[in-house]
Protein backbone atom coordinates (compact mmCIF):
# COMPACT_ATOMS: atom_id res chain seq x y z
CA UNK A 1 0.00 0.00 0.00
CA UNK A 2 1.21 3.73 -0.93
CA UNK A 3 -0.13 6.69 0.65
CA UNK A 4 -0.73 9.41 -2.26
CA UNK A 5 -1.53 12.99 -2.45
CA UNK A 6 -2.91 14.69 -5.53
CA UNK A 7 -3.39 18.52 -6.43
CA UNK A 8 -7.16 18.79 -6.40
CA UNK A 9 -8.97 22.04 -5.94
CA UNK A 10 -11.49 22.34 -3.02
CA UNK A 11 -14.16 19.68 -3.24
CA UNK A 12 -17.64 20.98 -3.61
CA UNK A 13 -19.67 18.04 -3.44
CA UNK A 14 -23.37 19.93 -4.39
CA UNK A 15 -25.06 18.49 -7.22
CA UNK A 16 -25.15 21.82 -9.32
CA UNK A 17 -25.65 22.35 -12.93
CA UNK A 18 -22.09 24.04 -12.65
CA UNK A 19 -20.62 20.90 -10.80
CA UNK A 20 -22.06 18.91 -13.46
CA UNK A 21 -20.18 20.71 -16.21
CA UNK A 22 -16.87 20.64 -14.07
CA UNK A 23 -16.93 17.04 -14.00
CA UNK A 24 -18.45 16.40 -17.76
CA UNK A 25 -14.90 18.81 -19.01
CA UNK A 26 -12.98 16.55 -17.32
CA UNK A 27 -13.85 13.49 -18.47
CA UNK A 28 -15.05 12.34 -15.27
CA UNK A 29 -19.15 12.42 -15.73
CA UNK A 30 -20.85 9.07 -17.59
CA UNK A 31 -17.44 8.25 -18.10
CA UNK A 32 -16.59 5.08 -19.62
CA UNK A 33 -14.64 2.75 -16.53
CA UNK A 34 -12.05 0.44 -16.28
CA UNK A 35 -13.08 -3.33 -16.62
CA UNK A 36 -10.83 -6.40 -15.94
CA UNK A 37 -11.24 -8.42 -19.35
CA UNK A 38 -13.57 -11.44 -18.51
CA UNK A 39 -14.58 -14.09 -20.82
CA UNK A 40 -18.07 -13.47 -22.41
CA UNK A 41 -19.31 -16.88 -21.66
CA UNK A 42 -17.90 -16.89 -17.90
CA UNK A 43 -20.05 -13.27 -17.08
CA UNK A 44 -22.76 -14.46 -18.83
CA UNK A 45 -22.70 -17.49 -16.65
CA UNK A 46 -22.24 -15.21 -13.35
CA UNK A 47 -24.98 -12.37 -14.76
CA UNK A 48 -27.80 -15.18 -14.78
CA UNK A 49 -30.57 -14.95 -12.58
CA UNK A 50 -32.00 -17.39 -10.32
CA UNK A 51 -34.43 -17.31 -7.45
CA UNK A 52 -33.55 -19.86 -5.42
CA UNK A 53 -31.08 -18.00 -3.29
CA UNK A 54 -32.70 -14.90 -2.92
CA UNK A 55 -36.26 -16.68 -1.95
CA UNK A 56 -34.22 -18.72 0.52
CA UNK A 57 -31.70 -15.72 2.06
CA UNK A 58 -35.50 -13.64 2.60
CA UNK A 59 -37.81 -16.64 3.60
CA UNK A 60 -34.91 -16.46 6.53
CA UNK A 61 -34.62 -13.00 6.74
CA UNK A 62 -38.41 -12.25 7.04
CA UNK A 63 -38.66 -15.50 9.83
CA UNK A 64 -36.18 -14.54 12.14
CA UNK A 65 -37.41 -10.62 11.95
CA UNK A 66 -41.22 -12.40 12.39
CA UNK A 67 -39.97 -14.54 15.00
CA UNK A 68 -37.40 -11.55 17.06
CA UNK A 69 -39.99 -8.92 16.51
CA UNK A 70 -42.84 -11.56 18.41
CA UNK A 71 -40.03 -12.02 21.04
CA UNK A 72 -39.74 -8.14 22.13
CA UNK A 73 -43.71 -7.94 22.26
CA UNK A 74 -43.76 -10.82 24.43
CA UNK A 75 -41.24 -9.93 26.67
CA UNK A 76 -41.62 -5.94 26.55
CA UNK A 77 -41.02 -5.15 30.16
CA UNK A 78 -38.16 -7.55 30.94
CA UNK A 79 -34.49 -7.70 30.86
CA UNK A 80 -35.08 -10.58 28.96
CA UNK A 81 -36.28 -8.19 25.89
CA UNK A 82 -32.89 -6.97 25.36
CA UNK A 83 -30.75 -9.37 23.28
CA UNK A 84 -34.26 -10.03 20.68
CA UNK A 85 -34.17 -5.86 20.30
CA UNK A 86 -30.70 -6.50 19.45
CA UNK A 87 -31.40 -9.15 16.92
CA UNK A 88 -34.15 -7.45 15.37
CA UNK A 89 -32.58 -3.96 15.37
CA UNK A 90 -29.68 -5.56 12.49
CA UNK A 91 -32.37 -7.65 10.79
CA UNK A 92 -34.65 -4.84 10.36
CA UNK A 93 -32.08 -1.30 10.55
CA UNK A 94 -29.01 -3.25 8.90
CA UNK A 95 -30.02 -5.80 6.88
CA UNK A 96 -32.93 -3.68 5.16
CA UNK A 97 -29.95 -1.90 3.37
CA UNK A 98 -28.41 -4.65 1.61
CA UNK A 99 -31.79 -5.44 0.75
CA UNK A 100 -32.77 -2.60 -0.70
CA UNK A 101 -29.84 -2.51 -2.72
CA UNK A 102 -29.66 -5.56 -4.32
CA UNK A 103 -33.52 -5.49 -5.18
CA UNK A 104 -33.05 -1.91 -7.00
CA UNK A 105 -30.61 -2.90 -9.16
CA UNK A 106 -33.16 -6.18 -9.84
CA UNK A 107 -30.51 -8.71 -9.65
CA UNK A 108 -31.07 -10.54 -6.61
CA UNK A 109 -34.54 -12.58 -7.91
CA UNK A 110 -35.00 -13.61 -11.37
CA UNK A 111 -38.68 -12.60 -10.90
CA UNK A 112 -39.13 -9.02 -11.07
CA UNK A 113 -42.36 -8.54 -9.38
CA UNK A 114 -40.02 -10.16 -5.84
CA UNK A 115 -37.34 -7.65 -6.48
CA UNK A 116 -39.99 -4.89 -6.34
CA UNK A 117 -41.61 -6.19 -3.27
CA UNK A 118 -38.51 -6.52 -1.45
CA UNK A 119 -37.18 -3.32 -2.93
CA UNK A 120 -40.35 -1.63 -1.69
CA UNK A 121 -40.39 -3.03 1.81
CA UNK A 122 -36.87 -2.51 2.28
CA UNK A 123 -37.14 1.29 0.99
CA UNK A 124 -39.33 1.68 4.01
CA UNK A 125 -37.16 -0.16 6.40
CA UNK A 126 -34.29 1.85 5.53
CA UNK A 127 -36.52 5.26 5.57
CA UNK A 128 -35.39 6.00 1.95
CA UNK A 129 -37.64 6.60 -0.81
CA UNK A 130 -37.93 3.97 -2.90
CA UNK A 131 -38.71 6.74 -6.71
CA UNK A 132 -35.34 9.60 -5.45
CA UNK A 133 -32.90 6.64 -4.34
CA UNK A 134 -33.84 4.69 -7.50
CA UNK A 135 -32.12 7.23 -9.10
CA UNK A 136 -29.90 8.17 -7.11
CA UNK A 137 -27.96 4.64 -6.63
CA UNK A 138 -28.04 4.63 -10.85
CA UNK A 139 -26.25 8.13 -10.42
CA UNK A 140 -23.78 5.99 -8.35
CA UNK A 141 -22.46 3.77 -10.43
CA UNK A 142 -22.54 6.38 -13.46
CA UNK A 143 -20.34 8.18 -11.31
CA UNK A 144 -18.76 6.62 -8.26
CA UNK A 145 -17.43 9.37 -5.62
CA UNK A 146 -17.31 11.53 -8.74
CA UNK A 147 -17.50 14.76 -6.69
CA UNK A 148 -20.59 17.01 -7.33
CA UNK A 149 -22.10 13.81 -9.28
CA UNK A 150 -22.11 11.25 -6.80
CA UNK A 151 -25.20 11.92 -4.76
CA UNK A 152 -24.29 8.77 -2.20
CA UNK A 153 -20.31 9.81 -0.77
CA UNK A 154 -20.91 8.41 2.60
CA UNK A 155 -17.74 10.74 3.80
CA UNK A 156 -16.77 13.77 2.09
CA UNK A 157 -13.41 15.26 2.40
CA UNK A 158 -12.33 16.92 4.75
CA UNK A 159 -14.21 13.96 6.69
CA UNK A 160 -16.77 14.71 9.29
CA UNK A 161 -15.41 12.29 12.07
CA UNK A 162 -18.55 13.19 14.52
CA UNK A 163 -21.35 12.87 11.99
CA UNK A 164 -19.66 9.33 10.59
CA UNK A 165 -19.47 8.17 14.37
CA UNK A 166 -23.42 9.84 15.55
CA UNK A 167 -24.06 8.03 11.96
CA UNK A 168 -23.93 4.27 13.89
CA UNK A 169 -27.06 5.35 15.80
CA UNK A 170 -28.29 6.83 12.53
CA UNK A 171 -28.53 10.50 13.80
CA UNK A 172 -27.58 12.25 11.27
CA UNK A 173 -28.93 10.05 8.22
CA UNK A 174 -32.42 9.51 9.91
CA UNK A 175 -33.16 13.38 10.04
CA UNK A 176 -31.92 14.07 6.49
CA UNK A 177 -33.97 11.03 5.39
CA UNK A 178 -37.62 11.94 7.52
CA UNK A 179 -36.44 16.06 6.52
CA UNK A 180 -36.99 14.04 2.81
CA UNK A 181 -39.65 11.88 3.17
CA UNK A 182 -41.55 15.09 4.48
CA UNK A 183 -40.92 17.17 1.86
CA UNK A 184 -41.31 14.78 -0.39
CA UNK A 185 -45.07 13.94 0.92
CA UNK A 186 -45.55 18.02 0.86
CA UNK A 187 -45.22 17.73 -2.98
CA UNK A 188 -41.45 18.88 -3.28
CA UNK A 189 -38.58 17.58 -4.13
CA UNK A 190 -35.43 19.03 -3.04
CA UNK A 191 -32.44 20.56 -5.59
CA UNK A 192 -30.28 17.57 -5.58
CA UNK A 193 -32.80 15.11 -6.09
CA UNK A 194 -34.10 16.80 -8.93
CA UNK A 195 -31.06 16.87 -10.61
CA UNK A 196 -31.13 13.35 -11.10
CA UNK A 197 -34.63 12.48 -10.93
CA UNK A 198 -36.97 12.90 -14.28
CA UNK A 199 -39.79 15.13 -14.05
CA UNK A 200 -41.92 11.81 -15.38
CA UNK A 201 -41.25 10.27 -12.14
CA UNK A 202 -41.68 13.41 -9.30
CA UNK A 203 -45.49 12.06 -9.14
CA UNK A 204 -44.29 8.90 -8.19
CA UNK A 205 -42.02 9.86 -5.59
CA UNK A 206 -44.30 11.82 -4.01
CA UNK A 207 -46.81 8.90 -3.95
CA UNK A 208 -44.19 6.68 -2.29
CA UNK A 209 -43.10 9.02 0.45
CA UNK A 210 -46.92 9.94 1.32
CA UNK A 211 -46.84 6.26 1.94
CA UNK A 212 -43.84 6.09 4.46
CA UNK A 213 -45.55 9.25 5.98
CA UNK A 214 -48.64 7.80 7.15
CA UNK A 215 -47.31 4.48 8.44
CA UNK A 216 -44.83 6.78 10.79
CA UNK A 217 -47.70 8.79 11.59
CA UNK A 218 -49.92 5.94 12.66
CA UNK A 219 -46.67 3.74 14.50
CA UNK A 220 -46.23 7.39 16.53
CA UNK A 221 -50.24 7.71 17.19
CA UNK A 222 -50.41 4.06 18.37
CA UNK A 223 -47.20 4.49 20.94
CA UNK A 224 -48.96 8.13 21.93
CA UNK A 225 -52.85 5.75 22.63
CA UNK A 226 -50.87 3.39 24.46
CA UNK A 227 -48.62 5.06 26.14
CA UNK A 228 -45.64 2.96 25.40
CA UNK A 229 -42.55 2.90 23.27
CA UNK A 230 -43.00 -0.77 21.89
CA UNK A 231 -44.72 0.58 18.48
CA UNK A 232 -41.47 2.74 17.64
CA UNK A 233 -39.16 0.08 18.82
CA UNK A 234 -40.38 -2.33 16.39
CA UNK A 235 -41.24 0.28 13.27
CA UNK A 236 -39.05 3.13 12.89
CA UNK A 237 -36.97 2.89 15.43
CA UNK A 238 -34.16 0.05 14.23
CA UNK A 239 -33.34 2.48 11.70
CA UNK A 240 -31.13 3.90 14.55
CA UNK A 241 -30.45 1.40 17.15
CA UNK A 242 -30.28 -1.54 14.42
CA UNK A 243 -27.89 0.77 12.00
CA UNK A 244 -24.52 0.03 13.55
CA UNK A 245 -23.55 -2.81 11.41
CA UNK A 246 -25.41 -1.08 8.00
CA UNK A 247 -22.63 2.00 8.85
CA UNK A 248 -19.81 -0.78 10.06
CA UNK A 249 -19.61 -2.65 6.54
CA UNK A 250 -20.93 0.24 4.27
CA UNK A 251 -18.27 2.54 5.10
CA UNK A 252 -15.75 0.07 4.18
CA UNK A 253 -17.46 0.57 0.37
CA UNK A 254 -15.41 3.40 -0.59
CA UNK A 255 -13.95 5.27 2.80
CA UNK A 256 -10.34 6.78 2.39
CA UNK A 257 -9.81 5.20 -1.18
CA UNK A 258 -9.55 7.78 -4.40
CA UNK A 259 -12.14 10.14 -6.01
CA UNK A 260 -12.57 11.70 -9.61
CA UNK A 261 -11.02 8.16 -11.02
CA UNK A 262 -12.56 6.04 -13.42
CA UNK A 263 -11.20 2.90 -11.83
CA UNK A 264 -13.38 1.18 -9.09
CA UNK A 265 -9.92 -0.44 -7.94
CA UNK A 266 -9.09 2.99 -6.86
CA UNK A 267 -12.01 4.12 -5.15
CA UNK A 268 -14.11 0.93 -3.80
CA UNK A 269 -12.91 -1.95 -1.50
CA UNK A 270 -13.32 -5.84 -1.31
CA UNK A 271 -12.93 -6.84 2.18
CA UNK A 272 -13.47 -10.59 3.00
CA UNK A 273 -15.90 -11.05 5.79
CA UNK A 274 -17.30 -13.48 8.39
CA UNK A 275 -20.39 -15.15 7.13
CA UNK A 276 -23.01 -13.51 9.74
CA UNK A 277 -22.11 -10.45 7.96
CA UNK A 278 -22.08 -11.58 4.40
CA UNK A 279 -25.60 -12.85 4.73
CA UNK A 280 -27.06 -9.46 6.41
CA UNK A 281 -24.91 -7.35 3.58
CA UNK A 282 -25.66 -9.93 1.14
CA UNK A 283 -22.40 -10.10 -0.36
CA UNK A 284 -21.72 -6.11 -0.89
CA UNK A 285 -18.51 -7.00 0.52
CA UNK A 286 -17.31 -7.86 -2.60
CA UNK A 287 -17.58 -4.39 -3.35
CA UNK A 288 -15.31 -3.83 -6.46
CA UNK A 289 -16.27 -6.40 -8.12
CA UNK A 290 -19.53 -5.40 -7.56
CA UNK A 291 -19.13 -1.95 -9.28
CA UNK A 292 -16.77 -3.43 -11.99
CA UNK A 293 -19.88 -5.48 -12.92
CA UNK A 294 -22.87 -4.64 -11.78
CA UNK A 295 -25.84 -7.21 -13.08
CA UNK A 296 -23.98 -9.78 -11.11
CA UNK A 297 -26.61 -11.18 -8.56
CA UNK A 298 -25.07 -11.01 -4.67
CA UNK A 299 -25.16 -14.93 -4.72
CA UNK A 300 -22.41 -14.93 -7.63
CA UNK A 301 -20.16 -12.60 -5.92
CA UNK A 302 -17.76 -14.83 -4.77
CA UNK A 303 -17.13 -16.70 -8.06
CA UNK A 304 -16.31 -13.24 -9.71
CA UNK A 305 -14.34 -12.42 -7.29
CA UNK A 306 -12.13 -15.59 -7.78
CA UNK A 307 -12.45 -14.89 -11.41
CA UNK A 308 -11.15 -11.29 -11.00
CA UNK A 309 -8.70 -11.06 -8.46
CA UNK A 310 -5.93 -11.57 -10.60
CA UNK A 311 -6.61 -8.03 -11.64
CA UNK A 312 -7.55 -6.29 -8.18
CA UNK A 313 -5.82 -5.31 -5.04
CA UNK A 314 -5.74 -8.01 -2.42
CA UNK A 315 -8.80 -7.44 -0.41
CA UNK A 316 -8.45 -6.50 3.32
CA UNK A 317 -8.69 -10.01 5.04
CA UNK A 318 -10.98 -8.88 7.91
CA UNK A 319 -13.82 -6.25 8.49
CA UNK A 320 -10.86 -4.76 11.23
CA UNK A 321 -8.06 -5.35 8.94
CA UNK A 322 -10.76 -2.66 6.27
CA UNK A 323 -10.65 -0.30 9.35
CA UNK A 324 -6.67 -0.22 10.19
CA UNK A 325 -6.80 1.07 6.63
CA UNK A 326 -9.45 3.63 6.79
CA UNK A 327 -9.07 5.32 9.93
CA UNK A 328 -5.86 6.38 9.50
CA UNK A 329 -6.29 7.71 6.12
CA UNK A 330 -9.43 9.75 7.48
CA UNK A 331 -7.37 11.14 9.90
CA UNK A 332 -5.03 12.16 7.13
CA UNK A 333 -8.02 13.56 5.44
CA UNK A 334 -8.55 16.27 8.08
CA UNK A 335 -5.21 17.62 7.43
CA UNK A 336 -4.79 17.13 3.84
CA UNK A 337 -8.25 16.38 1.93
CA UNK A 338 -6.02 15.09 -1.09
CA UNK A 339 -4.96 12.26 0.85
CA UNK A 340 -6.30 9.11 -0.01
CA UNK A 341 -5.50 5.29 0.25
CA UNK A 342 -3.71 3.30 -3.24
CA UNK A 343 -3.63 0.20 -2.97
CA UNK A 344 -0.66 -2.12 -4.46
CA UNK A 345 -1.88 -4.06 -7.43
CA UNK A 346 -0.85 -7.92 -8.20
CA UNK A 347 1.91 -8.09 -10.72
CA UNK A 348 -0.82 -9.89 -12.83
CA UNK A 349 -3.07 -6.89 -12.90
CA UNK A 350 -3.10 -4.34 -15.88
CA UNK A 351 -2.05 -0.73 -14.43
CA UNK A 352 -4.52 1.94 -12.71
CA UNK A 353 -5.92 3.95 -15.02
CA UNK A 354 -4.22 7.23 -15.13
CA UNK A 355 -5.30 8.80 -17.95
CA UNK A 356 -8.20 10.73 -16.14
CA UNK A 357 -6.78 10.72 -12.59
CA UNK A 358 -4.75 13.67 -12.85
CA UNK A 359 -6.74 17.35 -13.27
CA UNK B 1 -29.92 4.97 -49.79
CA UNK B 2 -30.37 1.73 -47.85
CA UNK B 3 -26.99 -0.72 -48.25
CA UNK B 4 -26.69 -4.26 -46.44
CA UNK B 5 -23.98 -4.78 -44.62
CA UNK B 6 -22.25 -8.04 -43.51
CA UNK B 7 -21.98 -8.88 -40.11
CA UNK B 8 -20.40 -11.77 -38.60
CA UNK B 9 -21.53 -15.80 -39.38
CA UNK B 10 -24.53 -16.69 -37.83
CA UNK B 11 -22.48 -18.83 -35.31
CA UNK B 12 -20.52 -16.08 -34.58
CA UNK B 13 -23.35 -15.40 -31.79
CA UNK B 14 -24.57 -18.07 -29.33
CA UNK B 15 -28.48 -18.57 -29.05
CA UNK B 16 -29.81 -16.21 -26.33
CA UNK B 17 -26.97 -13.80 -26.94
CA UNK B 18 -25.68 -10.60 -28.41
CA UNK B 19 -22.58 -9.15 -30.18
CA UNK B 20 -21.53 -5.39 -30.74
CA UNK B 21 -21.14 -4.35 -34.34
CA UNK B 22 -19.16 -1.12 -34.94
CA UNK B 23 -19.67 0.23 -38.74
CA UNK B 24 -18.21 3.82 -39.49
CA UNK B 25 -18.88 6.03 -36.33
CA UNK B 26 -22.02 4.11 -35.57
CA UNK B 27 -22.00 1.03 -32.91
CA UNK B 28 -25.00 -1.31 -33.31
CA UNK B 29 -26.72 -4.56 -31.03
CA UNK B 30 -27.06 -7.68 -33.12
CA UNK B 31 -28.77 -10.42 -31.54
CA UNK B 32 -29.56 -14.53 -32.06
CA UNK B 33 -32.76 -15.16 -30.45
CA UNK B 34 -33.55 -18.35 -28.48
CA UNK B 35 -35.80 -18.86 -31.90
CA UNK B 36 -32.39 -19.11 -34.16
CA UNK B 37 -33.86 -15.10 -35.34
CA UNK B 38 -31.84 -12.35 -35.48
CA UNK B 39 -31.88 -8.84 -35.09
CA UNK B 40 -30.63 -5.58 -34.74
CA UNK B 41 -30.14 -2.21 -32.71
CA UNK B 42 -28.37 0.45 -31.83
CA UNK B 43 -25.91 -0.53 -29.74
CA UNK B 44 -25.35 2.23 -27.13
CA UNK B 45 -28.31 2.32 -24.15
CA UNK B 46 -30.34 5.65 -24.42
CA UNK B 47 -29.99 6.21 -20.68
CA UNK B 48 -26.57 6.75 -21.29
CA UNK B 49 -23.22 5.81 -23.40
CA UNK B 50 -23.11 2.37 -22.36
CA UNK B 51 -22.50 -0.86 -24.78
CA UNK B 52 -25.39 -2.95 -24.59
CA UNK B 53 -23.50 -5.92 -26.00
CA UNK B 54 -22.04 -6.22 -22.35
CA UNK B 55 -25.40 -7.10 -21.25
CA UNK B 56 -27.72 -9.99 -20.89
CA UNK B 57 -30.10 -11.73 -23.07
CA UNK B 58 -32.78 -12.85 -21.73
CA UNK B 59 -35.70 -14.66 -23.90
CA UNK B 60 -36.17 -11.11 -26.31
CA UNK B 61 -34.81 -8.53 -24.20
CA UNK B 62 -31.75 -6.89 -23.45
CA UNK B 63 -30.73 -5.82 -19.57
CA UNK B 64 -28.09 -2.98 -19.71
CA UNK B 65 -25.00 -3.72 -18.04
CA UNK B 66 -24.65 -0.51 -15.95
CA UNK B 67 -28.43 -0.03 -14.43
CA UNK B 68 -30.62 -3.04 -15.81
CA UNK B 69 -32.45 -0.85 -17.85
CA UNK B 70 -34.12 -3.30 -20.08
CA UNK B 71 -35.27 -3.02 -24.42
CA UNK B 72 -37.24 -5.68 -26.17
CA UNK B 73 -34.97 -6.00 -28.84
CA UNK B 74 -37.48 -7.11 -31.21
CA UNK B 75 -38.92 -3.77 -30.82
CA UNK B 76 -36.32 -1.64 -29.64
CA UNK B 77 -39.37 -0.85 -26.53
CA UNK B 78 -37.34 0.29 -23.22
CA UNK B 79 -39.22 -2.09 -20.61
CA UNK B 80 -37.16 -1.36 -17.53
CA UNK B 81 -36.16 2.08 -15.96
CA UNK B 82 -33.86 3.90 -15.92
CA UNK B 83 -34.05 3.14 -20.08
CA UNK B 84 -37.19 5.62 -20.85
CA UNK B 85 -36.45 6.07 -24.55
CA UNK B 86 -36.77 3.61 -27.00
CA UNK B 87 -33.70 1.87 -29.10
CA UNK B 88 -33.42 2.25 -32.82
CA UNK B 89 -34.07 -0.86 -34.91
CA UNK B 90 -32.60 -1.99 -38.07
CA UNK B 91 -33.87 -4.71 -40.75
CA UNK B 92 -31.29 -7.83 -40.91
CA UNK B 93 -31.36 -10.50 -43.13
CA UNK B 94 -29.45 -14.00 -43.28
CA UNK B 95 -27.62 -14.87 -46.59
CA UNK B 96 -26.31 -18.59 -46.35
CA UNK B 97 -24.30 -17.79 -42.92
CA UNK B 98 -23.22 -14.83 -42.77
CA UNK B 99 -25.81 -12.12 -40.96
CA UNK B 100 -25.99 -8.53 -42.67
CA UNK B 101 -27.83 -5.32 -41.12
CA UNK B 102 -29.53 -3.02 -43.49
CA UNK B 103 -28.26 0.62 -42.99
CA UNK B 104 -29.45 3.79 -44.79
CA UNK B 105 -25.82 5.77 -45.74
S1 LIG C 1 -26.84 3.11 -18.97
FE1 LIG C 1 -28.29 1.64 -19.54
S2 LIG C 1 -29.72 1.67 -17.94
FE2 LIG C 1 -28.32 3.19 -17.43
Amino acid sequence: MTTVTTNIPPRDYRLSDENAQLAFARGLASAEWYHTDVDRKAIKALMKRHDGPAIRDTLIWLGLLGVSGLAVIALWGSWWVLPFVLIYGVLYGSACDARWHECGHGTAFKTAWMNDAVYHFASFLVMRNPVTWRWSHARHHTDTVIVGRDAEIAVMRPPDLLKVVLNFVGIFDVWYSMKALLLNAAGVLQEHERSFVPEAEHGKAVAAARVHVVIYAATIATAIAIGSWLPLVLIGGPRMYGCWHMLMTGLLQHGGLADNVTDHRLNSRTVLMNPVSRFIYWNMNYHVEHHMFPMVPFHALPQLHALIKHDLPAPNPSIWDGYREMIPAFLRQLRNEDYYVRRALPPTAKPYREDLHEI
Amino acid sequence: MSDWIDVCATDDIEEEDVIRFDHGARSFAIYHSPEGEFFATDGLCTHEQVHLADGLVMDHIIECPKHNGQFNYTTGKATRLPACDHLGTYPVRVEGDRVQIQLSE
